[in-house]
């Protein structure tokens, strides 16, 4: 631990920190450009300069030194001041003045640094240097004039989303930020290249020119476009959601949020379901509210207790909730979340949780994967493994291979293999201190599977008190909400459907199929016209998640709270109203008048639910079948188009187009 | 403006380089190249391979070489290196060239010192003889490039062809260079005046004269 001291203040810095971190934790504003917390240090933009003694007698780039015993650190003597106003001109040389016209304006770093540590005024006369855009993708715009050679994004790519596919070619005053040959930057992580760039060189496509920071509200959400619960901020100007953005947290998505989190919000402008409707003799008709709350009352007359809800991925736990005490008090339990016939066993929370935690799988030592595509499941989660191997980690798989970012040893896509392991991965799991297993939705929907994933948890003592090795990685955002208030039937959709219900309450619930409820009344809560719509005899239209307050559980557990951010379209309603004012038509009221009442009653149902932060379920798994039988498979065909919303977004439409299927397009061009 | 390096169209460029592999006499240097580096550090052979690509599809083409991306994507594959990585370094160096050259590559240096002592002379014997800076001669001959500093300032000014250098260039030898290269013959490289080997004085020794065949203590002349 260094002791140092900052303009005369002295103060312990950890062992192993920077000059800059130690200014930092002294509390002194570092200007910088290519540093970042969680990227490598590259040192090439200089503008972190400081006078450190002993050393020579010249400014040092703070970022790359490392803090030492008895340093002295000075930040605001006159020579960092010239230094910087020195390295902010040359870097403004070449940067075009079009900050009026350019989307980063007012949220930049290079204009607010600028405005702080700059001169006033320029003594450059001569052309400055342009540079040809690059194209990188549906995603990044690309203004490259702008670029100050920070390789924010260079390193972001190759570090964390371990696609490297964006470089510096060229050297000296031809250097050029560009993608491999100008072509897509092929990852489901590239959108965060866009806020990592210090000025307006990468920019967002879909927001170009939409908004200025400044009049947008900002709210802060969590995301449900997968299981993570990426912890977002939605900035809205009136009902339109512009732009999503990632918050920090280090806990759930670091800083990073993935492609489909942050463009898939124009969805929520197409195919809304913003009015009642009703079929009529086959048709859907625009109804009233009164109307469609009477028809499904005359249907639940005849129907009695013959009722049943299914919750779809993306709904929050107080409509999951609400739903179900409104069946409880029709005198039925018929609850199921898992809309594509999944029937795991579900006895014990823990044993279909992430235990491990995002956090705590970096520092896993083997990890196999078991039928889960990582990268399309959860690319947040994916990162971290990537730490975990750079940390030393060794990564099996068994599934059909493919690209995940970094090494694999595949095993091949035979479920049998759990049965008997080959040598170097027991071996492996033998020797290792935190061994883990990871098992994904596609391995759970194979017979056998999650019973020998518990056993092979038991047989390699990875489950500790100090370590949970067991790991199940869901990717819809309801599935722990849903498993926790009930939703799941031991035979899961089939035993919905065996039941014969009369009346079914389809909770945002798209990927159901619909076929199996063809003499049922199908009554869809939910806010896209998808299949769910499609098949619907009544529609009642409600919130998306940007809409509504709502708990959310991502898949290690976490239980969240997401802040409504804009109202929903039309005549659309909050989920868990549109359910209390159905309850009076039925009459069986509902005993909540408003949202807080709503939560609280869930609360005193589920107290897991009550604050935000990690549920421990205990540990008690289940004695499965262990007798795994059939071919693994991925159950994400297009990673950009997993539901309603992203399905209905031209963004995520596109980068589907360009970025999945490619080839296609060429072939269709010929 | 700083343009995208000015390479020839990419499906041309596969279609005719997309099945390039180093010759039996190269696959060996290459092997020899790499095992000079330690284990899990073979990316470090990048630099020696491209050049030794660029060398092999030089005699493919009978001209100085160049860089196809589909030969730089084989040296990268060849070191289990990202493309971008071995792009980067190829587009870094001027050596390698990412667009066909001729038969000559003619380098003229226009720095300072090799400006003061006459390159002038030697762009204008080049362009008297059909160069054009950037550009190859239509019978494919000779590429003309002006470059910066190649450390030959004491026997300025020099052009740099393929491989050899030459030094102390007037506006006749240069001519007279550029002519035997046409013709096929070999010119003497290294410096144009007769007798002088390297850099050393013109005419003989104009300092220290007194050591030149003996030691000579100069402390008692200070």
């Amino acid at each position: 631990m260094p002791k140092l001291t900052v303009d005369g203040v002295e103060l312990e810095v950890p062992q192993g920190a920077t000059v800059l971190q130690a200014a930092e934790l002294a509390g002194k504003e570092i200007p910088r450009f290519c540093y970042h917390e969680r990227l490598s240090i590259a040192g090439n933009c200089r503008m972190c300069l400081v006078e450190v003694k002993p050393g020579p007698p010249k400014p040092q780039a703070s970022c790359a030194l490392p803090a030492a015993e008895g340093q002295e650190i000075t930040t605001n003597s006159a020579m960092v001041k010239k230094a910087r106003e020195g390295v902010m001109e040359f870097l403004l040389i070449n940067h075009p003045l079009d900050c009026p016209i350019c989307d980063q304006g007012g949220e930049c770093d290079l204009q607010d640094q600028a405005m702080a540590y700059g001169r006033g005024g320029t003594r450059y006369e001569e052309n400055k240097r342009a540079v040809t855009e690059k194209y990188m993708g549906p995603i990044v715009k690309t203004i490259m004039t702008r670029c100050i050679h920070c390789t924010r994004c260079v390193r972001f790519a190759e570090e964390v989303a371990g696609v490297e596919d964006i470089g510096a070619i060229g050297r000296g005053e031809g250097m050029q930020i560009t993608s491999y040959l100008e072509g897509a930057v092929q990852s489901e992580l590239s959108g965060n290249v866009v806020d990592l760039c210090p000025v307006g060189a990468l920019t967002s496509k879909p927001y170009a020119f939409e908004a200025r920071p400044w009049e947008l509200k900002k709210t802060m959400g969590i995301d449900v476009m997968d299981a993570v619960g990426t912890n977002i901020r939605f900035d809205a100007r009136g009902r339109e959601v512009f732009r999503v953005l990632p918050r920090i947290n280090d806990d759930v998505n670091e800083e990073w949020a993935s492609d489909k989190t942050r463009y898939a919000v124009d969805g929520l402008l197409r195919r809304r379901l913003d009015k009642p409707y009703i079929r009529k003799s086959g048709k859907l008709v625009e109804a009233s509210w009164d109307e469609a709350f009477k028809a499904i009352a005359k249907q639940a007359k005849t129907a009695g207790d013959k009722v049943a809800a299914i919750a779809g991925d993306l709904v929050d736990c107080e409509t999951m909730f609400a739903a179900r005490e409104l069946l409880s008090k029709m005198g039925s339990s018929l609850l199921e979340g898992r809309q594509t016939g999944l029937a795991y066993d579900v006895t014990n929370v823990a044993a279909v949780n992430f235990n491990s935690g995002f956090n705590g799988i970096e520092n896993a030592d083997v990890i196999l994967l078991i039928g889960s595509n990582v990268r399309w499941e959860a690319p947040l989660v994916n990162t971290r493994i990537r730490k975990a191997i750079k940390n030393g980690a060794k990564v099996f798989a068994i599934g059909p291979e493919t690209d995940l970012t970094y090494k694999v040893e595949w095993l091949g896509d035979d479920a049998k293999i759990l049965k008997r392991l080959p040598k170097k991965l027991s071996d492996a799991l033998k020797d290792a201190e935190r061994p883990a297993v990871i098992v994904g939705g596609g391995a759970l929907a194979v017979e056998g599977v999650h019973g020998a994933a518990l056993k092979l948890a038991d047989k390699f003592n990875m489950v500790r008190d100090d370590w949970n090795g067991f790991n199940v990685l869901h990717f819809s955002a309801a599935r722990m909400g849903g498993l926790m208030l009930g939703y799941a039937q031991s035979g899961g959709m089939a035993d919905v459907v065996a039941a014969k219900p009369k009346l079914a309450f389809f909770l945002g619930a798209d990927e159901v199929d619909f076929g199996q409820f063809e003499d049922c009344y199908k009554v869809f809560i939910g806010h896209h016209g998808d299949k769910g719509a499609h098949a619907a005899d009544v529609i009642l239209p409600a919130a998306a998640y940007p809409e509504k307050n709502g708990t959310y559980v991502n898949l290690e557990g976490r239980v969240q709270f997401s802040d409504k951010a804009v109202f929903a379209p039309g005549d659309a309603r909050e989920d868990w109203s549109i359910l209390r004012a159905l309850s009076d038509v039925l009459g069986h009221t509902l005993p909540f008048d408003s949202f807080a009442q709503c939560r609280a009653a869930m609360v005193a149902a589920v107290p897991q639910l009550a604050e935000e932060g990690v549920v421990s379920f205990d540990w008690s798994p289940p004695k499965l079948s262990d007798k795994p039988e059939g071919t693994l498979a991925y159950p994400i065909k297009d990673f950009y188009l997993t539901n309603a919303i992203a399905r209905a977004s031209q963004t995520m439409q596109r980068c589907s187009a360009e970025l999945l299927h490619a080839d296609d397009m060429l072939e269709a061009a010929e | 403006m700083a343009d995208t390096p000015n390479t020839p169209d990419e499906a041309e460029m596969r279609a005719r380089w997309g099945g390039f592999a180093f010759t039996a006499v190269n696959a060996k240097q290459a092997k020899k190249v790499i095992a000079r580096y330690p284990e899990g550090r073979q990316r470090s052979a990048v630099m020696p391979l491209l050049d030794l690509a660029q060398r092999q599809v030089g005699e493919e083409t009978q001209t100085q070489g160049w860089l196809p991306v589909p030969v730089i994507e084989y040296v990268a594959e060849m070191l289990d290196m990202p493309f971008m990585r071995a792009y980067e370094v190829a587009t870094f160096y001027t050596m390698y060239n990412l667009a066909p050259v001729g038969r000559y590559h003619v380098q003229v240096c226009g720095t300072t010192p090799c400006m003061l002592r006459g390159s002038d002379d030697v762009m204008a014997a080049c362009k008297n003889k059909g160069m054009v800076k950037g550009k190859t001669t239509p019978d494919g001959m000779f590429t003309l490039t002006e470059v910066e500093c190649m450390g030959n300032c004491a026997t300025a000014p020099m052009f740099q062809i393929n491989d050899d250098n030459y030094e102390d260039l007037t506006y006749d030898s240069a001519s007279a260079i550029l002519e035997a290269l046409a013709k096929g013959e070999q010119p003497k490289p290294g410096s144009q005046i007769a007798g002088r080997q390297s850099s050393e004085p013109e005419g003989g020794p104009t300092v220290l004269k007194a050591m030149v065949d003996a030691n000579h203590d100069y402390r008692k002349e200070y």
